[in-house]
């Protein structure tokens, strides 16, 4: 008779193998050892490809040293998966424990449960909650600071707008499309005014069109609540920008052209006027040292001659409610929000501080700069969508009806009635 | 004469029917993780309020489903998706076999048909995010396709090619063919070269013409490839998301709106996720459909 015992058991050996592999890459991940003093926490946020190389993570190497036995790991990518990444890490529970943020997400973030109160971690630690020059708040609890506000004024290519018979920057809404057009007029691909209404991130609805609503003390929300329908400032701002597109004085395949795009047209010499964040202003120096560009304040109505709101975006900071780490999270949080820190990374980007003490050194560095300070400090800064429900969505429920506006399928009225019904929905969840 | 019989313990008895199953474990491990849970979970998904937002999700049966049906943008994305489909499925098989037949031709050289092949399937070589960002900038109203139009003289001003509502889904619809066309080439020319010359040869004895022995000689022996591409070509593109998202993001209006972006946007932009769930169900029911049709086909052949 065959013995097969050598068989089986040679056989019993490599199963009792196979599961130990199988085990062993299910569940046998292991973290690294690590000291037990030390902590390390994640942040993530899309601020460090847009600032100088390594700048951000020198500040946060200076924070290591501070305090030592927490290490922090950047978790850096652009701006869109930043987004969808904290979205998806809040549904997960893997969201880093200090979160970039935008204004727009904070609504949902807070009512997904995702959100740490701000209030509470910088009480923890001790941070004089009177420096902060703003707090994103969902009805009484402080989920988003602002770290650095960037405004988004005009900007006008000068070599453009003088070649088109053009001596000075617009100030009203007349001037501006009388403008846009010469430019639009001297042909060779250039247009006089680009602004991106593209739907993978429909800002432009929110830093290039309803921007010129806020410039005129205009205002998109009653009591919080849409108020599109029957507006008077919003029709007179979408008829404004209609007749500039009918008049052929906007870019081309502005339907699909995304923020990076706008950019890229004014970089390249192809667009006279965009409304754009101070942030890109080291960009476009860098790309093109030839291009003699300004910044100027947002055009007003015509009839309006009161302060205007200055649109503004800003980088927002908060905590994940899941983090293990609370403490050490609300400590880089502080640092981050403390007056010398604060105060570079508002010169590192051109923006305005969060901290009311900190005075960025960069408005005297430069005109231009000085220019964007007195801008900032003209009028106030205005963004509705901050805190609102779904904003990114309000964004694109406006953007498709406008484009149904710009292309003709639609009416003035028949198009803020469909923006209305949609924003409505978002509200009443 | 003893009739020995080997008879085996109980134990080895039910170790002897593990074995198989344990040996598989890893893959079936991986296929649980990675594809049954994930699967499972969204399907329970769509049967909830509202995951993720709701700390407290309800069942609500169909309730999804109708709201999605129900919804103008899914229907456009519907009606979009399978122009998108049909369009890319055809031109795909067209443009494969037109160039696997080219590939296949005895007129070229060796040498000169491995530097084509290789051309021909560049297409294929490159990611998602090169296709788009390549001909996002081809197409732009300032770009080197309308400069060329202009020039020739077929048109007087740059056309939105991505940007207007009348030309970006036929416009994102070649894009497609263009990224697409390689795997169809090299399976039907892999096909063509496994056909037997003896046939032709009959074909050429018998008077055939090359219309008649392509008809008769090459197209059957070339349908189980054709049936299984087209197949796997409309599972596929049906489910096709990131070039469109990265050339148009479903606009512009709603004109290339697919149900992917429409699952993305709802989860995403809407924090809808059972609605997307819901969305990327109709579009699995849809694949198993097909998958179970490819299933029967294949085991027919076999």
């Amino acid at each position: 008779m065959h013995n097969r015992g050598t068989g089986i058991l040679k056989s019993r050996q490599i199963v009792i193998m196979a599961l130990i592999a199988t085990a062993t890459m299910v569940f046998g991940y292991s973290a690294p050892a690590r000291a037990a003093s030390t902590v390390t926490i994640s942040f993530s946020q899309w601020w460090e490809p847009e600032l100088p190389a390594g700048a951000l993570r020198s500040i946060i190497d200076t924070f290591e040293k501070q305090n030592s036995g927490i290490k922090v790991k950047l978790v850096s990518g652009p701006y869109s998966a930043t987004k969808a990444q904290t979205i998806a890490g809040a549904a997960t529970g893997t969201m880093s424990d200090v979160v970039g943020l935008d204004g727009a997400w904070v609504s949902d973030l807070a009512k997904q449960g995702a959100l740490g109160s701000l209030d509470t971690a910088l009480t923890r630690v001790k941070f004089p909650m009177s420096q902060l020059a703003g707090k994103i708040k969902v009805g009484t609890t402080t989920y988003m600071i602002p770290v650095v506000n960037y405004i988004y004024p005009l900007f006008t290519n000068d070599d453009l707008l003088k070649k088109a018979g053009v001596s000075s920057a617009p100030k009203t809404r007349t001037e501006f499309a009388a403008a846009a057009k010469a430019v639009s007029g001297l042909g060779g691909n250039v247009s006089g005014w680009v602004i991106p209404l593209s739907q993978t991130n429909p800002n432009g609805i929110q830093n290039d069109i309803m921007s010129l609503v806020w410039a005129s003390g205009g205002s998109m929300l009653k009591s919080g609540k849409p108020n599109l329908t029957g507006n008077a400032e919003v029709k007179s701002v979408l008829t404004f920008v209609k007749g500039m597109w009918d008049a052929g004085s906007i870019t081309p395949g502005a339907f699909t052209l995304a923020e990076p795009d706008k950019v890229t047209e004014f970089t390249n010499g192809r667009a006279g006027m965009m409304i754009d964040s101070l942030s890109h202003i080291t960009q476009i120096k860098t790309a093109t040292p030839n291009l003699n560009f300004s910044i100027h304040a947002l055009p007003k109505a015509d009839a309006y001659s009161g302060k205007g709101g200055i649109p503004y975006a800003s980088w927002g900071i908060g905590v994940s409610k899941a983090s293990k780490y609370p403490v050490q999270s609300a400590k880089l949080l502080a640092y981050l929000m403390s007056t010398p820190v604060n105060t570079k990374l508002a010169d590192l980007g051109n923006a305005f501080p969060g901290n009311t003490k900190s005075v960025p050194t960069w408005v005297s560095k430069d005109p231009m700069f000085k220019t964007a300070f007195t801008i900032y400090q003209s009028g106030y800064p205005a963004n509705e969508f901050t805190g609102l429900p779904k904003a990114e969505d309000l964004m694109l429920q406006f953007d498709i009806p406008f484009q149904k506006y710009l292309s003709g399928k639609l009416t003035i009225d028949a198009m803020l009635a469909e923006a209305q019904t949609a924003w409505l929905k978002n509200f009443k969840k | 004469m003893a009739v020995v019989t080997n008879v085996m313990k109980p134990g080895r008895r039910i170790w002897r029917t593990l074995e198989p199953f344990l040996y598989l474990s890893p893959t079936i491990a991986l296929l649980l993780i990675l594809m049954v849970v994930p699967v499972g979970m969204v399907i329970q998904y769509s049967f909830l309020d509202n995951v993720i937002m709701n700390e407290f999700p309800k069942f609500v049966g169909l309730e999804n489903y109708f709201t999605v049906i129900r919804d103008p943008i899914f229907q456009i994305a519907v009606k979009n998706t399978i122009y998108f489909t049909t369009g890319s499925v055809i031109a795909h098989l067209i443009l494969g076999l037109s160039f696997a037949i080219l590939l296949n031709s005895q007129l070229l050289g060796r040498y000169t048909r491995s530097i084509f092949r290789l051309i021909y399937i560049l297409p294929w070589i490159f990611t998602v995010a090169i296709i788009a960002i390549l001909w996002r900038m081809i197409l732009d109203p300032v770009g080197v396709l309308n400069y060329w139009l202009i020039k020739l003289g077929f048109i007087e001003s740059g056309v939105e090619w991505l940007a207007s509502p009348k030309t970006a889904l036929i416009t994102v619809t070649v894009i497609n063919i263009w990224a697409g066309y390689p795997f169809y080439m090299m399976s039907l020319l892999a096909g063509i070269q496994g056909i037997s010359k003896d046939l032709y040869e009959a074909a050429t004895v018998d008077g055939a013409s090359w219309r008649q022995s392509f008809f008769n000689i090459t197209l059957p022996q070339l349908k189980p490839i054709i049936i299984s591409m087209s197949v796997l070509d409309i599972i596929w593109t049906s489910q096709q998301f990131a070039m469109v998202w990265m050339t148009t993001g479903g606009g512009p209006i709603t004109s290339t709106q697919m149900i992917g972006i429409y699952t993305y946007q709802q989860a995403f932009g809407r924090y809808e996720f059972s609605l997307a769930s819901t969305s990327a169900v109709l579009l699995l029911i849809f694949s198993v459909i097909l998958s179970t049709i490819y299933g029967r086909i294949q085991s027919r052949q076999d």
